[in-house]
Order: C-alpha cells, then sequence, then structure tokens
C-alpha cells in the first residue's frame, strides 16, 4: 500500500508523467490491438493466397485481391443491397421510433414514461442471437407468422427472401433509436411548440418546421447504430434469409483462408462507416450519443 | 399540451404497436421452450418441463456457460481498469491530439463488428496466436473498454472538481483523495459500465466467431451452431429463454443504483 501511495503521490506532483501513465493502457490497447489489426488487415489485402499450399504469403504486393473483389460483379449486387437495406431499416426503425418516443416525452404521465423506458431497454440486455432464433422461429414455414398469414392466403417471407432480414435488422436496432429520439425531444422546451401552435402553426408544420430540425442530432446518433450495426450483419442475413450481405462475403472468405479477398473487400464498409460518422459528427450526433 | 385529442390516439395505438412488436418474440421464445414436440411448428402441441432437465444436464452447454462466464470477467475487468485510466486522462488533462483520441474511442463500437473480427482474426493468425478463450478476452475487451470509458467520462463531465480540491487543500494525498472522493462519485458509473460490458461480453457472437477457433464455445457460439442441428432445437428453445430471464439481472441491478439510467449505458 504505502508503494502505491508513494507512486500515486510522486505522479500527482507531476501532471506529464501521470498523463502518460494514464494514457499508456488504454490508448497503447486500442492502438496497438485496434488499430494495428485494421492495418495488418489493410496489409492483407495487398498480399495474396498461394493457389498450391492455400496459404497466405505475407509482404508478397500485389493487387490480386482487389482484382478478384471487382472483377466479380455479384460482389457489387452484394454491395448495393447490403447499402440499400441498412438505409431501408434506418428510415423503418426512425418511423417507428418517432411516434412512441414523442408519446413517452410529451403524452405518458410520469409513471407511463418510466415503464416504457424500462420496457424498451428490457430487449437490449437479451442477447442478440436469441432474438434472431426467436425470429427464425416465428419466420419458418410452419411458424407463427405462416400460420397467421395463411388464412387470408398470403405467404409469409419464409427464411429465404430479404423481408425477412430487413425485418429483423429493424426489430433488433430499434431501441438504439427510440432512446436518443427520446432524450433528443425531452431537450425541446415545451415553449417551442407553444409558440408555433399560437403563431397558427398546424400540428404537421410543428413537426416539420420546429421539432424535425431540433432532433436531427439525435435522429443521426441513433442512425449511426442502426445503419453501421445493420452494415456489417452477417449473421441475421446467414439465418433468416438466402440473400447475402457484405459481411457474409468477409466471413465465408476468411472461413476459407481467404483473408486477401476478405480484407479488400473489408475496406468498403470501413470507408461507407467512416464517411458515414463524419457526417454524423457534422451533424450534432457525437454530442447525443 | 398542444397536441390534439387525435394525435394523442394515434401516438397511443402507434406505442402498443411497438411495445407489442418488441416483445413479440420474446413471448414466442417463452412458450416454445416448454412444447412438448421436438418439431418447431406453430401452435405448441402441449406443455412440458422435460427441456430444461436436458439442457442442465448437457456437458457441451455447461462447458460453454462456463467459457461465457470467465470470458465476460476478464473483458470486464479490463474494461473497467482502462475505462478509468482512459476517462481520467480525457477529462482531468488537456492534451494536444484530444479530440482525435475521443474519436478514435468511437470506433470499436461504430466500426462493423465483422471488421473488427477479421481484423483481429487475420492478426493472431499472422502472428501464430492460437485462437482460444484468450483471444476471446482480447477481442472483448477492446469493444467493453469503449462502453466502459463512455459511461464514466459521461459521469466525470458531470462531477464538480471542488471536492477533490477541497480534499487536497485539507492535506489528503492524491491517493487518499481518490479513494474517499473520487472512487465513491464514480462508484455507480462502474458498476453500470460494468453490467454492460459483461452484458455485451456475455452475449457477443459476430467477433466471438472470428476469435474463438474451432475448439472453444461461449454460449452463444453454442447456440449459433445448434440452432443449425434440428434435434437440438428444444434445447436451444431453453437456453434462449433462460438466457433472456438472465438479462432481467442486470436491468434490475441498474434499475436499484440509478434509477434505470444505468440500464441505458448512463446516457438516457
Amino acid at each position: 500500500m504505502t508503494l502505491i501511495r508513494r507512486l500515486v503521490q510522486w505522479f500527482s506532483r507531476r501532471p506529464r508523467a501521470a498523463l502518460s501513465a494514464q494514457l499508456a493502457g488504454p490508448f497503447g490497447w486500442i492502438l496497438l490491438i485496434y488499430l494495428g489489426s485494421l492495418f495488418v488487415l489493410l496489409l492483407h489485402a495487398f498480399w495474396v493466397k498461394d493457389s498450391f499450399t492455400g496459404k497466405v504469403e505475407p509482404f508478397v504486393w500485389t493487387l490480386e485481391a482487389f482484382g478478384q473483389v471487382l472483377g466479380n460483379p455479384v460482389y457489387l449486387t452484394i454491395a448495393l443491397r447490403t447499402i440499400l437495406i441498412a438505409t431501408l431499416v434506418t428510415l423503418t426503425d426512425a418511423l417507428l421510433a418517432l411516434p412512441i418516443a414523442y408519446y413517452m416525452s410529451r403524452v405518458a404521465s410520469p409513471r407511463t414514461r418510466a415503464i416504457l423506458l424500462v420496457g424498451i431497454t428490457m430487449p437490449l440486455w437479451a442477447s442478440y442471437l436469441v432474438k434472431v432464433y426467436a425470429w427464425r422461429t416465428i419466420l419458418q414455414g410452419n411458424g407463427l407468422l405462416s400460420w397467421l398469414l395463411g388464412p387470408l392466403g398470403i405467404d409469409g417471407p419464409g427464411l429465404s427472401e430479404i423481408w425477412s432480414t430487413w425485418l429483423v435488422l429493424s426489430y433488433l436496432w430499434l431501441p438504439y433509436m427510440i432512446l436518443p429520439i427520446f432524450a433528443g425531444l425531452e431537450r425541446i422546451p415545451n415553449s417551442l411548440l407553444e409558440a408555433s401552435v399560437d403563431l397558427g402553426g398546424s400540428a404537421g408544420m410543428t413537426f416539420r418546421r420546429v421539432i424535425l430540425p431540433q432532433l436531427l442530432p439525435a435522429l443521426a446518433a441513433g442512425s449511426i447504430f442502426t445503419f453501421s450495426l445493420s452494415l456489417g450483419d452477417y449473421i441475421v442475413p446467414d439465418l433468416v434469409s438466402d440473400a447475402k450481405f457484405i459481411g457474409n462475403v468477409i466471413y465465408d472468405n476468411s472461413a476459407l483462408g481467404n483473408f486477401p479477398v476478405a480484407a479488400a473487400f473489408s475496406i468498403l464498409p470501413v470507408v461507407i462507416m467512416l464517411i458515414y460518422l463524419l457526417l454524423a459528427r457534422r451533424a450534432g450526433a457525437f454530442e447525443s450519443l | 399540451m398542444v397536441e390534439s385529442r387525435l394525435v394523442r390516439m394515434i401516438l397511443r395505438v402507434a406505442t402498443a404497436f411497438v411495445m407489442a412488436f418488441l416483445y413479440l418474440p420474446l413471448v414466442v421464445l417463452g412458450l416454445y421452450a416448454f412444447n412438448e414436440s421436438k418439431l418447431g411448428a406453430w401452435p405448441p402441441t402441449g406443455l412440458t418441463l422435460k427441456w430444461f432437465g436436458e439442457a442442465a444436464a448437457n456437458p457441451a452447454i455447461q462447458t460453454a456457460f462456463i467459457n461465457s462466464l470467465i470470458a465476460a470477467s476478464c473483458a470486464t475487468l479490463i474494461a473497467l481498469i482502462l475505462g478509468t485510466l482512459a476517462a481520467l486522462a480525457v477529462q482531468r488533462h488537456n492534451f494536444f491530439g484530444k479530440n482525435a483520441v475521443s474519436f478514435l474511442f468511437v470506433l470499436p463500437i461504430a466500426l462493423p463488428g465483422v471488421i473488427t473480427g477479421i481484423a483481429l482474426q487475420s492478426t493472431f493468425k499472422l502472428f501464430g496466436v492460437g485462437l482460444g478463450l484468450g483471444t476471446i478476452v482480447i477481442a472483448h475487451a477492446t469493444f467493453c473498454v469503449v462502453v466502459a470509458y463512455n459511461n464514466i467520462v459521461a459521469r466525470m463531465r458531470r462531477l464538480p472538481r471542488s471536492p477533490e480540491e477541497a480534499s487536497a487543500d485539507l492535506g489528503a494525498d492524491a491517493l487518499t483523495t481518490f479513494r474517499r472522493i473520487t472512487y465513491p462519485a464514480l462508484r455507480t458509473a462502474l458498476l453500470s459500465g460494468g453490467l454492460l460490458a459483461f452484458a455485451l461480453s456475455f452475449d457477443e457472437v459476430i467477433v466471438t466467431l472470428f476469435a474463438a477457433g474451432a475448439g472453444t464455445k461461449t454460449i452463444p457460439v453454442w447456440i449459433f451452431n445448434a440452432m443449425q442441428r434440428p434435434n437440438e432445437l428444444p434445447v436451444v428453445n431453453v437456453v434462449a429463454l433462460v438466457l433472456v430471464g438472465l438479462s432481467i439481472i442486470p436491468v434490475w441491478i441498474a434499475q436499484r443504483v440509478s434509477g434505470g439510467e444505468a440500464a441505458r449505458g448512463g446516457r438516457y
């Protein structure tokens, strides 16, 4: 104990040294392990898998992996499909989250609000895979959805169509959209809305011209989760549909030991996310995270 | 109240719809766990508890459960230590590149998990690191640090500096000040950050499949594999329901500690 005490005492008189000591662990970890391995991944994109031994040849530089990715039209389809579904999931979640967040923030009694908040938080803590699995049982050919739709003469999407992926991803990330929007609505003062109504603004106009602009940072913050988590998912597309996502290409190639192609294709979601993050930061999302 | 009666009606219906949507899969899961039939057809044919017994007696599930507990405990411990240090550095000092540093600390959760997974796996392979429980802990700690840091830094932002300064003025040394002033003020943030990190690690599958290798299974990895074997589905139903049940524990603790704020990452 005295040793620790003397150490802490020594550092407390030397703020620069204290800063370095505090930074060394966490930033060493993030820089070395996280950014370091991202860099190794990037290097892999310029290496090649030896077709004879099946092993990656490190430090033999080539653009072959990029050729394989760009030369395969299926990869382009998969990339566009992934971006489209991630966008649709984000829009769906925003549409579902706005009314419930608005209800919680402005209509519900404090007691109802507290119950709803816990109710929305609970599913967030339930296992991701368990929720996907539950949807699989609902969507499967002899499951609840077919049982409900059957008498109406409608076929459910089953476990093959892309719409199952859209539905399950929208379900999974919905709470991540509701919570920041709710927090964003709580920050809008009531007087602003009253002023808009007093000045003759209709409900729709008040929503568009007063609420929505103020909510932009919160929407951007929520959309980081819904978009990014959808963009990188490979388990949901694998388990509830036949339509592959960017993540499936990366996972399948890595399972075959084909790291160069997986690495080359990984650059796409990273670049998309970096652009998205910079745009979201501009919209003030980081203060609402 | 500026909303008209009609608007409030619509909002009420929409809220009920969203809540039903959020809980439908969990309710269905609960029913299936007691389903007598081995086939997963809807509706369930009868009620039974026999699958609970089978799940409890399954050695693969026991091993996976213990692996998950070990991985989540280690990752949480690393995350709390590193997260606290990072939060102290960012909140208590001004230094060049502070903004870049806070952007860096968003990346592991903002970039897709599949990227973290493949990056770590290709690095482990390149350096000849054997995949197993150790690599799972490293992978989990990487995003758990971010979660812990976010919780602690959010708390520190709201803490006044004056009690610490008063403590120092009254002659307490740095360690005493941390132990008696800073740590008690951070305790609930550490608890909620730790809970969140533990739960994230315990449930994680996207990065884990890359970091685990062939031999080591955590509970989610076991579920992922068992899900594709039809005759294991009744047992999967039970494990899934138990996991949903277990997730009430951290929510309950967080609710007791901070009125629920902690369960939402200390932010809402």
